[in-house]
Order: C-alpha cells, then sequence, then structure tokens
C-alpha cells in the first residue's frame, strides 16, 4: 500500500506526513501539484502548510492544479482521501468537502495542543478510535475557523459526517467546535490539528497514531 | 478595460475581522458603529472588449468562494 | 547638499572613494560606496574591536566574515546559525520591518547549502503603558509569525526585554540555525572566469533604497515620515520557493557559489562574490527584472527588494538551473558574467555606468578606531546601589514580579508561532533554552538566546560576560554543552566617546567569558546608531549560544515536570546581595543603579557540567534569571500545578539575582553528586501554595492567574 503526497508549492509538512506514515507502516511518495496523476498511489494526504502563500484565499488556487484532478477521481472511487490544516482547506475549497475554513475568532495564529474528541467512526481518520476518546494533538493554523450555511451544518451533524470536535474549549470559534469532518462515504476526510505532529514520544504525544492507523487500515480495498 | 470586483462575506457566517474591528472602534469611542463587514477589492485589467460574462465567470469561479462569499462587478 | 552627504558619507569617506578610484565617481558609483560603506554593512565603527573574538577551535568549519558561521556538529552534520538585527525597519514599520528581517536571515542560511531548521527572536520594547510601544510590539510578533509561518521555518524561542529608551529604538534581533551534510556546504566565491551570475528570486522595485545607509546607520529624528518609503515589504511565500529551488540546485550540483542580496542588493552581491572568489564580474542591469517603470542604474544597483539571490553557475548549467527555478516558479535572470579581472562593471542601456575594483567595496571600507570614554558619572552610578527595604512581603511581591510583561507568561508571543514544523522540537517555547533533535543521530541541539541590557547598561563588561554565562547555562540545563556563538551587538550612537566604552567593555567581558568556555564566537552583528533625538539605547548585546547534546536527553528536564512529594534543590551560591540591575530593582524600587557581581569563570565550567549530568535524570532544571529564586520556583509549580514550601525567611535569598544558580526538582534523592560548588535542599513540592516559610505566601491559583495575564492584560488593550 502506498500513499502519495501532495506538494503545492508553500506546502511545508510533506516530510513530516511522510515519516509518520513511515511509523505505522505505510510508504509514501511526494507528488507534485502539477503532476497528472498519482503514480499508483491507494491513497492520497494533502498536507499542512501555506499552498500559493494562502494568497487569494487559503488553498482557493491549490484547488485548480492539474494533481487534483486524479485527487478528486480517487475520490470518487471511494479511495481515501485525507486533508491536514492547509490540505483540510484545500478539499473544502475543491467541493470534495462541504464548507470553508476562515480566520481564527481571535485573529491570531494559533500554535499549541488541543483537545479533540472522537465524534464518529464514519470515517477513513476515525474508524480505528473509539467515540467519546479525547485526543491531544497540536494545532497550527491561523485559518481554522470551520464555517458552511446552517443547513450544511446540520445535514453534517444528523449523518455523523463531524468526526473530530475540540473538546473542553473552542480555539477558533469554529461552528459547532468541529475540528475534523468526513464526506457522506467517509472515504474523504478533513482536520485541522496536526496528527503527525503527534505521532512520536519524544515529540510530547502519540496520540495522533490512531488516526494514522485508521487512515493506514483504510488503504486496504475492502 | 477595467473592471472592480466587490467580494464580501454571506450575511450571517462567521466574520472575525469584522467583529474585532467593530468592538475595536467602539472601544475608541465611534459608539455609534452597529457593525463592521470586511470585504474585499480586486482590480482587473483585461484586454478591451472582453465580454463581461467572462469577468462574472472569473469571479465564480476563482475570485469568490461561494460558499462563503458572494461578489459585484463594477466596470471603471 | 552634496550628494555624497544625502547618501549618509562624509567628506572623508568621499576623499577615501576619489582616492580609491583615482577619480571622482558617478553616481551610480558613489550609491554603491555610499551603502557598501555604511555602519551596517562594512562595521567601520567595530571592526577595529571584534577581532578580540576568537573562532579557531576544532568545531569550527567557517567563522565571522562568511554569510553564517558554520560548525561541524559529528555524524558528518555541520549546522549553519547566524543573528541578525532589523531595528530601525522594525520601527518605521513593525510588522514588516520584523518580517524583512526573517526573510533576510533566512537567505543568510540557506545560502550555506543548509536548511533552514529553526528562528528565535530577541526582542526590546519600551514599557506597555505606552500605545505606541504595544503597537510596535503587536506589529513585531504579528510580523514574524506572519514571515515565519508563512515561509515554513519553527520558531523556537527568543526573549523580551521592556525599558525606557527602548520606546523610540525597539531591538529586533532574529537568529537561524540551519542544517546540512558535510558535502552540501557552499560558498560566495565567484570561481571560473566565463561563468555566469544568475539573479533569481523577486523583480527588483524601489523597496528600501538606501535602506542600508539610510536607515540601519543614522539616527532618527522625530517626523521621520519620510523615511518609510525605504521599508522594504516581504514575501514569504515567494521566499519557500526559492528556498526549495536553491536547495535543489544544490543537490543537483548545479552552482558554483551563492550569495544572497540583503542590504545593499545587487551592489554587494556581485561585488562580494567576485571579491571572495579573487575575481571581477561584469553586469547587465537591463537584464535585471524590474517592477517599477524608469529605475535608475543607481537605483537598480542600491534596491533591497527582498527575496533575492544571486548565483554563480557555469555556462553549460544555466539551462538547468533555469529549468529548476521554473518550476518552482521562482524569476531567473542571467544578469552577468564573472571576468578574470579584478573589476565590477555595470552596463546599462549598452554603456559602462560603473566601473569600481570589485574587492574595495568591502576592502577598503574606513576603519575608524573611534575614541573611547568611559562616562563620567560611571562612578556615582555603581555607588547608586538599590535602596533595599527592611523587610519585604515575600508573596505580595513575588505576585507583583509575575504579573510583570517581562517576567510573566510569555505563550501570548509564542503561541503565534509555529514551533512544532519538522517534527524536531523537543523542548518547546516556554523553557530554558529549545532542544532540537537531530534525526538519524543520538544527538540534540539545543539554543538559548540571552541580552540584559540594564546590567549591560550598569557594567557592560560584567553585564556582557553574565549573559554569555546565562545562556550557557540554558543550554546546560537541556542536557548540551556549550559549541559556538553568535552575538548581536545593539548600541547607540558610536559617534559618542561613552558608547564606544560601552562597545568595547560589552567586547571585552563577551570575549574573556567565551574564551574561558572554549566558545567559539562564529559570528555576529553590529547594530550602532540606535539613538533617537540624541537618547541612546541601553547597550544590548545579545547572545545566542548552539549548545551539543551528546546524547540528547530523551526526556529532558522541562518547568512542569514537578510533582508532589519531589524535593527542591538549589545549586550555586546561595546569593542575597545582587540587586543592581535586578526586576527587584525595576518592578519594586523603580531603580537603575549600582553594580551587578561578576561572574566567577570556575564556577561556570564546574555548574555546566553538573547541568549536563543531571539532565539526563531529573526532570526539572531551571536556570535563576530575572526576579531571582522565587520567580524561578514559581515558574515551575505554575507550569507544574503543585505548590511548594521553601525553607526560606529571608526576603533577599529570593529576589537577588546572584549568577550561575539553578533550581532541581527530583525525587527524593540522597544527594545529586555534586562535591564542588554548594548545593542545597531547601525545599519540597506539594500544596497549593507558594509558601517562603516566614517571609510569604503566595495561593497557587492567585499566582498562576497573574503570571498568565502578565502579557495578555496590557496587550488586549485597544488604542
Amino acid at each position: 500500500m502506498t500513499v502519495a503526497v501532495v506538494v503545492f508549492p508553500g506546502t511545508n509538512c510533506e516530510h513530516d506526513v511522510v515519516q509518520a506514515l513511515d511509523a505505522v507502516g505505510v510508504g509514501a511518495e511526494l507528488v507534485w501539484h502539477r503532476d497528472e496523476d498519482l503514480g499508483g498511489a491507494d491513497g492520497v494526504v494533502l498536507p499542512g502548510g501555506f499552498a500559493h502563500g494562502d494568497y487569494l484565499r487559503t488553498g482557493a488556487i491549490a484547488r485548480f492544479s492539474p494533481i487534483m484532478n486524479p485527487v478528486t477521481d480517487l475520490a470518487a472511487a471511494g479511495r481515501p482521501v485525507l486533508g491536514i490544516c492547509n490540505g483540510f482547506q484545500v478539499l473544502c475549497e475543491a467541493g470534495l468537502l462541504p464548507g470553508a475554513l476562515v480566520a481564527n475568532r481571535d485573529l491570531q495564529f494559533i500554535c499549541r495542543p488541543v483537545e479533540i474528541e472522537v465524534t464518529s467512526k464514519k470515517s477513513v481518520l476515525t474508524a480505528a478510535a473509539h467515540i467519546g476518546e479525547v485526543l491531544r494533538l497540536p494545532l497550527n493554523s491561523y485559518e481554522g475557523n470551520y464555517v458552511a450555511p446552517v443547513d450544511e451544518i446540520d445535514s453534517l451533524e444528523a449523518s455523523h459526517r463531524v468526526v473530530l470536535r475540540y473538546h473542553g474549549e473552542n480555539p477558533n470559534g469554529s461552528t459547532h467546535a468541529i475540528a475534523g469532518l468526513a464526506s457522506a462515504a467517509g472515504n474523504v476526510a478533513g482536520l485541522m490539528p496536526h496528527p503527525e505532529r503527534a505521532s512520536e514520544a519524544v515529540l510530547g504525544s502519540t496520540d495522533g497514531l490512531v488516526l494514522l492507523e485508521s487512515f493506514a487500515a483504510s488503504l486496504v480495498p475492502a | 478595460m477595467r473592471y472592480r470586483v466587490s467580494i464580501s462575506r454571506k450575511e450571517g457566517l462567521s466574520d472575525p475581522e469584522g467583529s474585532t474591528t467593530g468592538t475595536a472602534l467602539r472601544d475608541l469611542g465611534f459608539d455609534e458603529v452597529a457593525s463592521v463587514a470586511f470585504g474585499r477589492t480586486i482590480v482587473l485589467d483585461v484586454a478591451d472588449g472582453t465580454d463581461p460574462g467572462r469577468v462574472d465567470e472569473m469571479c465564480r469561479r476563482l475570485l469568490a468562494n461561494p460558499v462563503i462569499e458572494d461578489f459585484s462587478v463594477e466596470e471603471l | 547638499m552634496s550628494l555624497h552627504r544625502t547618501l549618509g558619507m562624509t567628506d572623508d569617506e568621499y576623499a577615501l572613494v576619489v582616492d580609491v578610484l583615482g577619480r571622482e565617481p558617478n553616481e551610480p558609483e558613489l550609491a554603491m560606496y555610499s551603502v557598501m560603506w555604511s555602519e551596517h554593512c562594512s562595521y567601520k565603527s567595530s571592526r577595529a574591536h571584534l577581532g578580540r573574538f576568537r573562532h579557531d577551535q576544532d568545531q569550527v568549519v567557517l567563522g565571522p566574515g562568511e554569510n553564517a558561521g558554520v560548525v561541524d556538529i559529528g555524524d558528518g552534520w555541520l549546522a549553519a546559525l547566524r543573528i541578525e538585527s532589523h531595528n530601525h525597519p522594525s520601527f518605521v514599520e513593525p510588522h514588516e520591518g520584523a518580517a524583512t528581517g526573517v526573510g533576510g536571515i533566512l537567505r543568510d542560511i540557506f545560502t550555506m547549502g543548509a536548511r533552514p531548521i529553526a528562528l528565535w527572536d530577541p526582542l526590546r520594547f519600551g514599557p506597555l503603558d505606552e500605545p505606541h510601544n504595544r503597537y510596535l510590539m503587536s506589529g513585531v510578533v504579528g510580523g514574524i509569525a506572519h514571515y515565519g509561518n508563512a515561509v515554513g521555518v519553527p520558531t523556537l524561542g527568543g526573549e523580551i526585554e521592556f525599558a525606557d529608551p527602548f520606546s523610540k529604538n525597539p531591538l529586533v534581533n532574529v537568529m537561524a540555525l540551519g542544517l546540512m551534510r558535510r558535502e552540501q556546504l557552499v560558498t560566495k566565491a565567484a570561481a571560473g572566469p566565463g561563468n555566469r551570475a544568475i539573479l533569481l528570486g523577486n523583480s527588483t522595485g524601489r523597496d528600501g533604497i538606501g535602506g542600508a545607509s539610510i536607515l540601519a546607520s543614522a539616527s532618527f529624528e522625530d517626523g521621520d515620515a519620510e523615511k518609510r518609503p525605504s521599508v522594504q515589504v516581504g514575501d514569504p511565500f515567494a521566499e519557500k520557493k526559492l528556498i526549495e529551488a536553491c536547495l535543489e540546485l544544490f543537490s543537483a550540483g548545479l552552482v558554483v557559489a551563492i550569495q544572497d542580496l540583503g542590504a545593499a542588493g545587487i551592489s554587494c552581491a556581485t561585488a562580494e562574490s567576485a571579491a571572495a572568489g579573487g575575481m571581477g564580474m561584469d553586469v547587465d542591469l537591463d537584464a535585471v527584472p524590474v517592477r517599477e517603470q524608469g529605475m535608475t542604474p543607481g537605483e537598480i544597483l542600491m534596491s533591497e527588494s527582498q527575496e533575492r539571490m544571486l548565483a554563480i553557475v557555469a555556462p553549460g548549467a544555466v539551462g538547468a538551473v533555469l529549468d529548476v527555478a521554473a518550476r518552482w516558479e521562482v524569476p531567473a535572470a542571467v544578469i552577468g558574467t564573472v571576468t578574470e579581472s579584478s573589476e565590477l562593471r555595470v552596463f546599462s542601456g549598452g554603456s559602462l555606468v560603473a566601473n569600481v575594483p570589485a574587492a574595495s567595496l568591502s576592502e577598503d571600507a574606513p576603519l575608524y578606531r573611534r575614541p573611547v570614554e568611559r562616562p563620567r558619572h560611571q562612578d556615582d552610578l555603581w555607588n547608586d546601589a538599590p535602596p533595599l527595604p527592611e523587610g519585604v512581603d515575600a508573596g505580595k511581591t513575588l505576585l507583583s514580579h509575575l504579573g510583570d510583561p517581562a517576567l510573566g507568561d510569555r505563550s501570548w508571543i509564542y503561541e503565534q508561532y509555529d514551533h512544532m514544523l519538522f517534527l524536531n522540537t523537543v523542548v518547546e517555547p516556554g523553557h530554558d533554552g529549545s532542544l532540537l533533535r537531530v534525526k538519524g543521530t543520538d544527538k540534540g541541539l539545543a539554543v538559548a538566546t540571552d541580552g540584559d541590557a540594564v546590567r549591560c547598561f550598569l557594567d557592560p563588561e560584567r553585564g556582557a560576560a553574565r549573559i554569555v554565562a546565562e545562556a550557557a547555562l540554558n543550554v546546560a540545563v537541556a542536557g548540551a554543552r556549550p559549541y559556538a556563538v553568535v552575538d548581536n551587538l545593539n548600541f547607540g550612537n558610536p559617534e559618542k566617546p561613552e558608547v564606544m566604552w560601552q562597545f568595547t567593555e560589552t567586547v571585552a567581558g563577551m570575549a574573556e567569558m567565551c574564551e574561558a568556555l572554549d566558545l567559539p564566537v562564529v559570528g555576529g552583528n553590529v547594530s550602532f546608531y540606535n539613538e533617537t533625538d540624541g537618547v541612546d539605547i541601553y547597550p544590548a548585546p545579545v547572545v545566542g549560544m548552539l549548545g551539543l547534546a551528546d546524547p540528547m536527553p530523551l526526556q529532558p528536564p522541562r518547568l512542569d515536570r514537578a510533582e508532589e512529594g519531589m524535593d527542591l534543590w538549589l545549586i550555586g551560591h546561595e546569593g542575597g546581595d545582587d540587586f543592581a540591575g535586578s526586576a527587584f530593582s525595576r518592578v519594586t524600587l523603580d531603580h537603575v543603579g549600582g553594580r551587578p557581581a561578576a561572574v566567577d569563570v570556575g564556577d561556570v565550567l564546574a555548574i555546566i557540567d553538573h547541568c549536563v549530568r543531571l539532565a539526563q535524570a531529573v526532570p526539572v532544571l531551571h536556570d535563576i534569571s530575572a526576579g531571582g529564586l522565587a520567580v524561578a520556583l514559581a515558574e515551575i509549580c505554575i507550569r507544574s500545578g503543585v505548590g511548594a514550601v521553601v525553607d526560606c525567611d529571608d526576603w533577599r535569598l529570593l529576589f537577588d539575582e546572584t549568577p550561575l544558580r539553578v533550581l532541581v526538582a527530583a525525587p527524593p534523592l540522597a544527594d545529586l553528586g555534586i562535591d564542588d560548588v554548594l548545593v542545597q535542599r531547601i525545599g519540597v513540592f506539594g500544596g497549593d501554595h507558594i509558601d517562603f516559610e516566614g517571609a510569604g505566601i503566595v495561593d497557587l491559583a492567585e499566582a498562576t492567574d497573574a503570571w498568565y495575564h502578565a502579557l495578555r492584560r496590557p496587550l488586549s488593550v485597544v488604542g
């Protein structure tokens, strides 16, 4: 099983993600945003960073990169597609996930660990976790505030597509404290916190591993 | 030809820059401020004879995010 | 006014140019000399003294004079480090001034072949009760966050100091660290006649024209808004692409040499690159991509537009270089050719517009031995010791200290910086020193930045020695041996003999302590003319200390690892009488005076040894600095969420700042294995108070609240 990790100009977490996937036994290849195919990968991760400088809107330009065509195809085929932080922003701009990420409520970049509750197992990101499990994960973003039209939010909640929620405090003002969500089929998922940054004891937390392991397990065709 | 595109956040959606700025203005004594909404202005220089529909399309496809933004176009 | 004077040159300097050229310079030539011979670029007032710093230790690969100092850390790895100031631009436009400071120093690192992996920002502002100082601080921190986060380099720490003289002269220093394999090292020496000079990066505009000469080499007068257009605007996305493009060029072996464009832009990069290679260069300004209309040759030469590099490339590799640049969306243009001569020849519109000996722009710069004079009132200052009260309520005093913006919680600052990117951060901001792992080895790198402007004002020599010692201790408590130093020397107007006295005393104190610790000073920056309306800043040297942890402690000491039942130990002198320049003197007495104690060199070496050893074994090791023992202990208690009871009934032992002391928290032990310096068990952790038996007591929740809001409260005030 291999995963394609997409690199846009301005992406900066790609090596961290490759390293973390390696820690859960998954091989990963870097794929350039102008490439036309994913090299036969079984799944895709869009990592964190500042694709295109976050200019215009975060993720707005990245969504039009050639690589997003095969990514969209892979998503339509029901294969696992994960967006972390900036990657989540790109997935929303590309319409692969609903809603959008806007500036944090307090208008400052937030870099600190936060508590995240698993609220649904219906995604490639959370299938191996337990509902109610609280994970300590780093949040590192300026535009982490999730917004969407009211009816969209209601629909997400009703169908258990909100898979991760901020627990105890809402650090960035996200609607319904949404920290991560999934597509209807559960194979496309996005989250603002960085699981790869909580994948080794020496870094302070290994709580991200259960999410990475979920993703890894989802790579095997059903 | 020149066009001015004005992009604004859809009503009812979170606008932290707007609310923070409103609070800041009132703290400075401008109590009359009821609300502040942030938007963006983009000025486009396009070839003469460009179909206005193309400018509209630019807005819909890239310049504005229809999930969270509205836009208007003004010829200059 | 004659042209050379408007460009900031003296008549004597102009005469020197005439002498070097053997004729009068034309306008573009004069522009080049004015910037290259400015204080910021030429170090003309400081060079004579910087030779005191040693850098011949075994670990040094490249010392001062290069873009960054480079040291060998073993296992085939080299570390590049540099510290820079962007003081004057940050006063004019704090967000962009600080942002472009980050951009500039990152280029100094990757121009050596190293990927920049971390940043630190020592900052100094006037007191936060002044709205303008709040504006400056918010702007500077925001600018560093914006640029550092977007360019994708984590900021792992820094420091903050507040004092009146910085109100009109904030200090924004930035330190950067890079890592590379030995074979990746690249220099700036343009070798090989016929090789091409390729300008990479953003187009050239009028940004910062004369920035080096106008802003950094002269003092401010009030109403200096006309200096505003000189401030450069940064583009971190362009820089990120430039970093990746350059690193790819290096690993493909496509460049002979590379030089970043900073102060003095194209004129500096071309001249230095040629001179370093003992060559000359022909430069065609028509080939430089510009983004403004009608720029004169002088303007193109002097422009300080950001995010640009100059690569020296063999003719056969030019195509490949342009391809790599295009892939990364980095504009690239061949603008020159290396020549077998010693001349820098600049062409525009087909004509020769400037022709100077390449080396003269740096090598013939004036060298000033400015007059040095001890301030007349220095002894009076030393005799004006802080008037200590008879008795002090240690609890109340501790609360007021914890609520002080310079002593309380700094997370308002560092939570704006991504400090986790690259998965190297083992000890994050908020502890004594940063600790990064070196992947693929057992090693770690610890970094600390330290300054102490008030103490350096009171006694520059002792103050400078103390900050070296403190920085050394800050890496030692993370388990790292002090390994190399970079220094940022921030001073007032060097044309004043008292300021030169501060400078020479500082260099002496710093050099001596580095010598005693066998620490190479591998690079540094001097920022003079931090003076407004005739008022100079306090002398504010800042030390950037790199430590090597071998092996890196896998569970390094942290401030938040104390637990109920652990013992509290004090290593080092008991203290009690060193208050000159202390937080107590500032916060409680509002007094600046007295003479700080000197640091005992023998003690430094012993204590460093013990800390490096103990860092492998104890949960908490904390250096006592500003605020004394009481604040250091409170920091441990607050972060760990546990109180403490301390055997102490003399408040002076709690708030004095005798150097070289460390607190230890550890499960009950017979002893720490120390017999050559004073070590005492002075208390125990537990309960929900910080209790200095007899001297005072404070509730832990109250202490935590005061500490948490120390910066947040003043900075949330609008206006």
